[in-house]
């Protein structure tokens, strides 16, 4: 009886070759939307990461209070201990130091006279370690604009955007004007060797990158950091290597008192700003787009069982008259859906994957569309493939077919047995 | 009872829902058919005749009085019953053929034989025997659009008859033919009936079926208006 309704089903392209085609077609759009969606999602996750948040940070309780507005009088002290414990603590952790601060650039003339002030980010980051990831991490390379990286101390890289605007020359010194450590007032010249864009408006706005070293010379912070930044070595955000980072941090801590604002402690990225809440939205994401597409398909398919169903109608008279039941005919309806749903997911996962894989391999280039934008986002959109985009498009695929056969097919308990059998004659 | 009597109608009334209001399909109609009989209910459309086939076939129910087939009462079967009824010991032969077209005769054939779970060999056996019957060995193979309109119906006959079911309806079977293929198809059915001794029943207003028939039954406005014997079987 299956190889009978199988043959039916093979022979008949409108049952067969069609409903393949849809199905086909939406699984892979699920499969390739739900790996672009998750390549971008992913990507923004670890831009943040790379500059603000790490995967998990260690900071002291009064700088995460504050952290917005880089409370360096609350920075870490001893750090150089305290990075060693990390290490030994969470080996599967690259843990970089960072110091994040505001303050003002002065760009004086050749007579030292002030030609053009603005205000500026600066970041402190380990520019000239023998190992350092960070400008990997930070893909200063790919944004240098002009000039070259820094190569000693007191050389600087400013957002190419702030250059122009306050009309600093590549050689030119400026002066930082900030806060140190001890609130004290804090002035450093600095050599502007390069320029850099990053496509995002939040950076290029006013962004100053100098060596951590300068930093702590400049803002007083020897052996300090504002915090402490930890990189999973799987290279991507994950919930529970976060979870598990942190309970060993806690675990390890001797005499933790979390009522001391000097106390180090350890935020996870989704603890961090709203990030929670776009972790959150990036897991939702596969479920939305699955939930959109099991609608959507089920539309589709639904009209078209119904059309085919319709058209079927007469073969139903037929296979009733002969004696089989309403049951057997709309379990058949079923069987032939799931068919169809299986090698049209199977089909359509294939075709998502090799798409996606493209996406992820080669990326889109969107830098010139994301000039200004406000939102830190990869300006390279690429997909990622993840274990779920082998199974995912099956839901959609299956359960559509499925509920489009299903709804198709109630038309077979609507109409009595003689009314189905009459429509023979039609 | 008479032990021949296979189909048993007494008082059948059939009402349709029509609107807020109903329509009264079949009067209160009394009769009975024997094993072996060559049948049919004949009678303008409207007159009832293919109602009172499906009830006989089990395809619809009465809304009051008794119609038994082959000892059982089709009022009291559930759908599971009456599909039993219908795939054990029915055969339905349409106006139009409604034969399968994406499989070749041999599965359309085959079809019953597999609701009964018959093993491939005896299929085989059973499909061929059918076909041959109403001459169509030769084309077990091709698909009923590479067939003409007589083949078809003949192949729906092979369809009908191949599961030996005791009784066949016919509704309008030759509406669709001209005249040299309804008395192929004519001929067929009889020899198979005295052959096979399986009773036919049809609903036909035409008369090259009327001429064959043993026993007419006239209906009109849902009722009987004449029982005639033409021959004796």
């Amino acid at each position: 009886m299956i190889k009978f309704l199988l043959q039916g089903l093979l022979r008949d392209k409108s049952r067969s070759h069609l409903p393949i085609m849809v199905v086909a077609v939406g699984v892979m759009l699920s499969v390739f939307m739900h790996a672009y969606i998750t390549g971008i999602m992913n990507d923004t996750i670890e831009m943040n990461a790379a500059f603000s948040y790490g995967h998990v940070k260690v900071l002291t309780k009064g700088y995460a209070d504050n952290m917005s507005q880089f409370p360096n009088d609350m920075a870490l002290d001893n750090t150089d201990v305290l990075v060693a414990n990390l290490k030994k603590q969470l080996p599967n952790i690259e843990w970089v130091e960072r110091i994040q601060f505001g303050g003002l650039i002065d760009v004086p003339n050749d007579k030292g006279e002030t030609v053009a002030q603005g205000p500026v980010i600066g970041i402190g980051i380990d520019l000239f370690g023998k190992e350092t990831t960070e400008t990997k991490r930070l893909r200063i390379h790919e944004s240098m604009v002009e000039g070259r990286m820094p190569s000693k101390p007191s050389e600087i890289l400013v957002s190419n955007d702030f250059a122009k605007k306050l009309g600093i020359q590549m050689g030119n010194t400026v002066t930082l004007m900030a806060s140190t450590m001890y609130g004290g007032m804090a002035y450093q010249n600095f050599v502007v060797v390069g320029t850099v864009s990053f496509g995002v408006q939040v950076l290029d706005r006013g962004t100053i990158i100098a060596d951590i070293q300068d930093v702590r010379d400049a803002l007083d912070m020897d052996n300090a950091s504002g915090e402490i930044l930890g990189f999973f070595s799987q290279g991507y955000y994950s919930d529970k290597e976060a979870d598990k980072a942190k309970s060993i941090f806690y675990a390890q801590q001797d005499n933790v008192s979390i009522q001391d604002e000097f106390t180090p402690i350890l935020l996870t990225f989704r603890e961090q700003g709203d990030m929670g809440t776009f972790v959150d939205l990036s897991h939702s994401m596969g479920a939305i787009i699955t939930f959109v597409f099991i609608i959507a398909m089920s539309i589709v398919l639904w009209n078209a069982g119904l059309l085919g169903g319709i058209r079927r109608y007469g073969e139903f008279g037929v296979r009733l008259a002969m004696g089989e039941t309403k049951h057997h005919v709309f379990a058949s309806l079923l069987y032939e859906s799931f068919f169809v749903g299986i090698i049209g997911s199977i089909i359509g996962t294939a075709f998502g994957l090799l798409f996606a894989w493209l996406l992820q391999e080669y990326g889109l280039d969107m830098s010139d569309e994301m000039k200004g934008s406000s939102m830190m986002m990869p300006t390279v959109l690429k997909a990622r493939i993840t274990m779920a985009d082998y199974y995912i498009g099956f839901i959609p695929g299956i359960f559509s077919t499925l509920l489009g056969a299903a709804l198709a097919g109630i038309g077979i308990y609507k109409r009595k047995t003689s009314q189905l059998f009459k429509e023979l004659e039609a | 009872m008479n032990n021949d009597i296979i189909i048993n109608i007494q008082q059948l009334v059939k009402r349709f829902p029509i609107g807020k209001g109903e329509f009264t399909a079949l009067k209160g109609i009394t009769t009975s058919f024997r094993k072996g009989e060559f049948a049919g209910l004949i009678g303008p459309s409207g007159s009832g005749k293919t109602t009172l086939l499906n009830i006989i076939g089990s395809l619809d129910m009465p809304s009051e009085g008794e119609v038994t087939v082959l000892d059982v009462s089709v009022g009291s079967l559930t759908a599971k019953q009456a599909a039993l009824l219908r795939k054990e010991k029915l055969g339905f032969i349409f106006q139009s053929y409604n034969l399968l077209q994406v499989h070749t005769v041999f599965e359309n054939v085959e079809f019953p034989l597999l609701l009964l779970h018959y093993n491939a060999s005896e299929r085989k056996k059973m499909v061929m025997e059918a076909l041959d019957w109403v001459g169509l060995t030769d084309k077990a193979q091709s698909k009923p659009s590479q067939l003409s309109g007589g083949e078809c119906q003949r192949v729906a006959i092979a369809r009908a008859m191949v599961k030996k079911p005791v009784l066949v309806l016919a509704d309008e079977p030759t509406a669709n033919l001209d005249a040299t293929n309804s008395h192929t198809i004519l001929r067929t059915m009889e020899k198979l009936n005295k052959e096979l001794q399986t009773t036919f029943i049809f609903a036909t207003h035409d008369e090259k079926v009327i001429s064959y028939l043993h026993r007419k039954v006239f209906l009109d406005d849902g009722y009987i208006v004449k029982d005639e014997w033409v021959k004796n079987d």
